[in-house]
């Protein structure tokens, strides 16, 4: 036996300093492994925390009066205030270390802290553009009052365009999108539609107003126009009646995230959607995939028995489900990687599937579960990775990451 | 195999952790009520940090002896978390907690006089 001292290297932990590229060196390191560099990686879903940034956001709100009670009750932290938290313990009771350490991270020079650090996380794991979204807000679509969902978000929309997506291009996002009033829905596509690094529109799936709605119409109709997807952010609201019945956090994300979901797409094939705008572009976000395996056989099984319920289709409601985009976290992974491939296939994976990290959240994903399945061929791995995102949201194919530690291209 | 030096034990109280990297090869290293375990920093997962999370005592449910829910306790026995998405193992033997199948590799720690050593 060799004895060897000292090695070649020895740390200690620090709970009291934190950088996302060194909480992420174990995914660079995959990332050189499989060369990444090599090709485009496009992330669908990720996050910021908006709320960090508030003092910011809050100057936007059109409104004076609005603006004052915003930035008023921003001032009293702890206390009942103008925006409502959600139940949810997310970070495993302080076990996701990186949701409590986050706030120690430097950051340096004059770019927005929310683009450095979300540039350090993309390069780690080999991310070329990411589409970033809200935290809390993804739960303002169950917000009492409408016109704070329009006032917060019509705030944080041009906060983000023009603090965030003006200043890196790196950084896209589909916009939050303030569905409980479906005038000011429309106007934030008519108004942010043409924004740099706009490339889409993002409805919280957590809401009580059914997507077949006469009134959401013109805004479909406008989105088919310019070309631009609309998607649904996966969430659950732990006060849903239904939810209610669940103890415990791990059940409400298990169905909530694909609950509302499952309400929409059902609403959305059976009333003909898809044929009333046959090149509009959707996609759903969140909900893993093994919703969208159940529910095209769901509706399929009963569509041919029942046509007089949904006359405006022409076709089985998978079919219509099958020219739809998933995005792919989280996703489950079953020991027997040929359920997997039944999935992949039944939603036409190739060109339909998205792959999303859904980072810094408690279960994000890494390109690896995509990158490693065994039963695609490369360039399928990297449509899924990129190739799929880059058609659909009109980005430049060529890599523009900095991966630490690997050869530039 | 090799000797590897992590620390001098006199620098390494209760409750310390070290993580020692050779080559490719990551290696964290505890010391836990005057014990001294090793496992492979590599997450049977996604390949995250394993030994880089908090430590914390296994969660337990209470069912009394009529079957009831009484509530949760912490047990005796001690985990660490993988700090990317929760994966527990158990200090003593590095099993996942969730699936006693899966196990991070497991390491020898030897001291020296005031030396501590691990074997890889
Ligand atoms: S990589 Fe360790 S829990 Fe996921």
């Amino acid at each position: 036996m060799n004895i060897q001292t000292p090695v070649n290297e020895v740390r200690e932990l620090h709970f009291d300093r934190f950088s996302s590229s060194d909480s992420l060196a174990k995914a660079a390191e995959q990332a050189r492994k499989r060369n990444y560099q090599d090709f485009l990686i496009v992330d669908v879903d990720s996050h910021h925390y908006e709320s960090e940034s508030y003092a910011e956001v809050f100057k936007y709100i059109e409104s004076p009066v609005l603006r004052r009670s915003f930035m008023e009750s921003a001032s009293r932290g702890g206390r009942s205030s103008m925006l409502g938290g959600s139940v949810g313990y997310q970070d495993i009771s302080g076990r996701i270390t990186r949701h409590w350490l986050r706030k120690h991270e430097k950051v340096e020079g004059t770019s927005h802290r929310d683009i450095v650090t979300t540039k350090r996380w993309m390069d780690a794991m080999g991310v070329d553009y990411a589409c970033l979204f809200p935290t809390p807000m993804l739960f303002l679509g169950t917000h009492p009052q409408v016109e704070i969902e329009v006032a917060l978000s019509r705030a944080y929309n041009r906060w983000l365009c023009e603090q965030i997506l003006a200043e890196e291009p790196r950084i896209v996002s589909m916009l939050y999108l303030p569905f409980n009033d479906p005038e000011a829905t429309y106007q934030m596509v008519k108004d942010f539609g043409d924004k740099k690094g706009v490339v889409g529109f993002m409805v919280t799936a957590p809401r009580y107003k059914p997507v077949h709605d006469n009134a959401y119409m013109k805004t479909y109709a406008l989105l088919e126009e310019i070309g631009k997807p609309i998607s649904f952010h996966a969430a659950y609201n732990w006060n849903d009646q239904s939810l209610t019945l669940l103890n415990r956090f791990i059940s409400v994300h298990a169905l909530g995230f694909m609950w509302f979901n499952m309400v929409h797409m059902t609403n959305w094939v059976v009333n003909g959607i898809p044929e009333r705008f046959p090149k509009l572009k959707v996609m759903w976000i969140e909900s893993g995939l093994t919703w969208a395996y159940s529910l095209m056989q769901r509706l399929d099984h009963s569509y041919l028995m029942r046509t007089s319920d949904c006359p405006s289709l022409k076709r089985k409601p998978s079919e219509y489900m099958r020219e739809m985009y998933f995005s792919s976290q989280p996703m489950e992974m079953p020991e027997d990687p040929s359920i997997l491939e039944a999935t992949f296939k039944m939603i036409n994976a190739e060109t339909q599937l998205v792959w999303s990290s859904d980072y810094p959240h408690w279960d994000f994903d890494l390109p690896g579960v995509i990158y490693d399945l065994p039963f695609l061929n490369e360039q399928s791995k990297r449509n899924i990775l990129g190739g799929n995102a880059a058609k659909l949201f009109g980005l430049d194919p060529t890599p523009v990451k900095n991966i630490p530690g690997a050869s530039p291209k | 195999m090799t000797e590897i030096f992590v620390v001098k034990a006199a620098e390494f109280g209760e409750g310390d952790r070290r993580i020692v990297r050779t080559g490719e090869k990551e290696i964290g290293v505890f010391h836990h009520e005057g014990a001294y375990y090793a496992y492979a920093n590599q997450c049977v997962h996604s390949g995250g940090p394993a030994c880089e999370g908090v430590m914390i005592h296994k969660v337990l449910d209470v069912i009394g002896a009529d079957r009831t829910y009484q509530g949760q306790v912490f047990s005796d026995e001690m985990h660490f978390v993988c700090p990317w998405h929760g994966y527990e193992y158990e200090l003593k033997t590095g099993v996942c907690a969730g699936d006693r199948s899966l196990r991070l590799k497991k390491y020898e720690v030897v001291r020296r006089g005031d030396d501590i050593f691990v074997i890889a």
